[in-house]
């Protein structure tokens, strides 16, 4: 049972990085065009070169 | 000015200037933020192209395409206007609008939405940990094991119900501060009951605790919410963006100068110029020009009519032939459009207020549920004497049942029903519309630009003498008259060619004329052709001395128009048409499409009403009007539709927005909405199915955390199964 001493908090901050991860999601705006951003990714006008 | 000005060792005074002019520059000038509606662009080729064009312009400092919303937003240096952009767009092939930035900006952010998707993420990453923990309790852990998985799960349970649960907190005692009871109350109070009993439990080292029932319920309650609102907010920034299309300008005119400006900037006493196809900004006198005006939005009439020197015209009308300069006599809130809206506001306050589904019932369920847990309650300390059961037991009751499955009855639902309809181009504005469109048993139609386009189309093509048709083409194919453009289109497809004209003149608000072979030739109103006027609209083309030929036209009927009336009748409802155009030509529109009854001449009061009265003898009138003078009637009707064509007012007022030009949705819709309304009742009586099973077992004690668990869980989700079944 001493394995839980370990695994409790692993998955809570295993847990709580996916929550940060979406909430930083949230906040950069990422749902904001959804339909848009799948179909930026199929574009090639950035391949090269980060957009300025 | 908060640019910092420290003292510069620089001997010149024009280096330590600079820098600061510049950045005074920067500040003053934070360049143009234009937006752009573009209809019709569907893939990541049309992004990349119009990116790159936008990009390419030297004035631009950013754009970006929105495929979601179907919109650009550019980032552009101050003097570059919106009309630029847009002809920029256009000429890559692209339809493109713009939109009025101080409209969108409302919409711009969503907080509200964004609040609650965070707390719903909170709720669902703490209800699955804790939901792990659970099964690990239920799959046999005792003792210490079980305290310490209480323990943690409760120092998760805690922080994150005070942050998931407040907008359930927050409306719970809005309604008790007011002394009432909503669906909220009996949530907070079964989360708050459920853990401050399984608090105790855990000190006690119990057996029972409903950490994972009191998160799982916030977190299906809050999806429920979520759905809710999204629902909301799509149809809300859809109707802001059509209020965004139309710009609120106007030519002001100042010493002879022509300048824009916004329409809330104009003043009383103002000189305002209007150009051929122009919408009066304010109420005024003309004080310059000859024209025809439309004012079919205002009235219901078809027929245009003559505006000269002197002749007041209101805000709304639309100049149809040539420029004219008006002087303001009321502006904004006191033109005859906005004054409109104190009748709506009268009428809204007569419509019988209607209580939705969900607050019906939740109506039946609170007090239901408190009585239920009480009695529990009460029963359990009576029987043993003991508080710690008693209370454990009152909160099994709670959570159980406890609304999840009908939180999410209705918004499933809804939302569903609103995507259905909203591909189908209608826009459900209101939350409770679609449950009012089910009850629709009487249709009250309006005519012009409703059922009609207001647009004008040749009757006697046949009739006439091709010489004639030929003078009228050549006459009429200049101008932008609605009934020259019709002339020009019908005999163009019917394949005249126009005759040798010359000298083609077009005089503003009577008609056209022009020389053919040596003979005037005119083509224009009745008194100016010298011919007798006619009941139905129609306009004249004399050549010569000869006698006065007439052209007559009907309304063009809006597509789907005649599916819709026969479509409603075929579902058993009564149709009625009212307008406010002459009676022959409501007459001849009634018998095309059959409509049974109908109305002519009515003022917008009797439109009104006429939508009142029938109320008031139990039908459910369903309007569907687009003028200002069917904007009473709108408000006032049980529930109401108005075509995207609509003046804002009537859009504002109507529960349901038609977005395409067809009407044919209309007839669907009321399906549509009748089984919606039916999936919402069969997720109540599921909801409640759920709740005869749970709740004898909860007041027997026999009910565990994993069956509450389990009857929460398998309740939500065969009520959001049942409304994905929705066609």
């Amino acid at each position: 049972m001493n394995i839980l001493t370990y695994l409790i908090p692993i998955s809570l901050i295993l847990g709580g990085v996916g929550l940060v991860a979406f909430l930083y999601t949230v906040r950069s705006n990422q749902y904001d065009d959804p339909e848009g951003d799948s179909r930026r990714i199929l574009s090639d006008d950035w391949d090269d070169h980060p957009k300025p | 000015m908060t640019v910092p000005m420290r003292p510069s060792p620089s001997a010149c005074p024009a280096c330590a200037a600079a820098p600061a002019a510049e950045a005074l520059a920067a500040r003053a000038l934070p360049g143009a933020q234009i937006a752009l509606s573009l209809p019709t662009i569907h893939c990541s080729a049309c992004i990349s192209k119009i990116e790159r064009a936008l990009n390419a312009d030297s004035r631009v400092k950013s754009a970006r395409v929105n495929l979601t919303l179907k919109r650009a937003s550019i980032d552009a240096a101050p003097e570059v206007t919106a009309e630029d952009m847009r002809a920029l767009v256009e000429g890559l092939g692209y339809e493109a609008y713009e939109l009025d930035q101080g409209t969108l900006n409302a919409t711009a952010n969503d907080r509200a939405g964004r609040d609650l998707l965070m707390r719903l993420a909170v709720a669902g990453f703490a209800s699955m940990n804790v939901m792990l923990l659970s099964v690990s309790v239920w799959s046999g852990a005792e003792d210490a094991t079980r305290d310490m998985f209480h323990w943690i799960s409760a120092a998760i349970t805690l922080p994150a119900i005070a942050f998931s649960g407040v907008p359930f907190f927050r409306n719970a005692w809005a309604a008790l501060r007011n002394g009432r009871l909503n669906m909220d109350v009996p949530i907070v109070l079964a989360v708050v009951l459920a853990i401050l009993t399984s608090l105790w439990e855990t000190m006690l080292s119990g057996e029972h605790a409903y950490f994972d029932a009191a998160l799982t319920l916030t977190f299906f309650l809050l999806a429920g919410r979520y759905l809710d609102h999204r629902t909301r907010a799509i149809a809300r920034s859809a109707a802001e963006e059509l209020t965004a299309l139309e710009v609120p300008r106007a030519i002001r005119l100042r010493a002879g100068v022509e300048e824009q400006v916004n329409v809330a900037l104009l003043a009383a006493g103002d000189l305002i110029l209007v150009r051929p196809g122009g919408r009066m900004p304010v109420d005024g006198v003309i004080v310059e020009g000859t024209s025809e005006i439309d004012r079919s939005l205002l009235t219901g009439e078809t027929l245009p009519v003559f505006a000269g020197e002197g002749q007041v015209v209101s805000a709304g009308e639309v100049n149809l032939t040539g420029p004219l300069t008006i002087r303001a006599t009321a502006v904004g809130a006191e033109t005859s459009l906005h004054r409109m809206a104190d009748l709506v506001a009268i009428a809204e306050s007569g419509r019988s207020r209607y209580t939705s589904l969900a607050d019906s019932a939740a109506k039946l369920y609170a007090p239901g549920v408190h009585i239920l847990a009480g009695l529990s309650f009460m029963g359990w300390y009576l029987y043993t004497w003991d508080v710690r059961t008693a209370l454990n037991i009152a909160a099994a009751v709670l959570i159980i049942t406890c609304p999840c499955a009908l939180g999410l009855a209705v918004p499933a639902v809804t939302t569903a029903a609103s995507g259905r309809l909203f591909r189908r181009g209608m826009l459900i504005k209101h939350e409770t519309a679609l449950e009012r469109l089910a009850q629709v048993d009487t249709v009250v139609f309006d005519k012009t630009g409703t059922l009609t386009t207001g647009m004008p189309q040749l009757t006697n093509l046949d009739g006439l003498p091709r010489a004639v048709v030929e003078v009228a083409l050549a006459l009429a194919q200049g101008s932008s008259h609605p009934l020259a453009q019709s002339i020009t289109r019908a005999a163009r497809g019917a394949g005249f060619a126009a005759a040798a004209v010359t000298d083609i003149t077009e005089v503003p608000g009577y008609g056209t004329k022009g020389r053919c072979n040596g003979q005037e030739v005119r083509l224009g109103r009745a008194s100016w052709t010298g011919a007798q006027a006619l009941s139905e609209t129609a306009t004249f083309l004399k050549i010569g001395d000869q006698l006065p030929v007439a052209f007559t036209f009907a309304d063009a009927l809006r597509p789907g128009a005649a599916e819709v009336v026969q479509g409603l009748m075929d579902q058993g409802k009564r149709v009625i048409l009212i307008s406010g155009d002459t009676t022959p030509a409501v007459e001849a529109l009634a018998t095309r499409l059959g409509i049974p009854q109908w109305m002519a001449e009515a003022l917008p009061a009797d439109k009104a009403a006429r939508v009142a009265a029938l109320t008031a003898e139990g039908a459910h009138v369903l309007m569907v009007g687009d003028g200002l003078n069917d904007t009473a009637a709108l408000a006032g009707a049980h529930v109401s539709i108005s075509p995207a064509t609509a003046l804002d007012a009537a859009r504002v007022a109507s529960d349901i927005v038609l977005l395409g030009n067809d009407l044919s949705p209309i007839a669907a819709a009321c399906v549509t909405a009748k089984s919606a309304t039916r999936r919402i009742r069969e997720n109540f009586q599921i909801a409640t199915v759920y709740n005869v099973i749970a709740v004898p077992l909860a007041v027997a004690g026999l009910c565990s955390p994993l069956i509450a668990a389990l009857a929460m869980s398998l309740s939500s989700i065969t009520v959001s199964l049942n409304a994905l079944r929705l066609r």
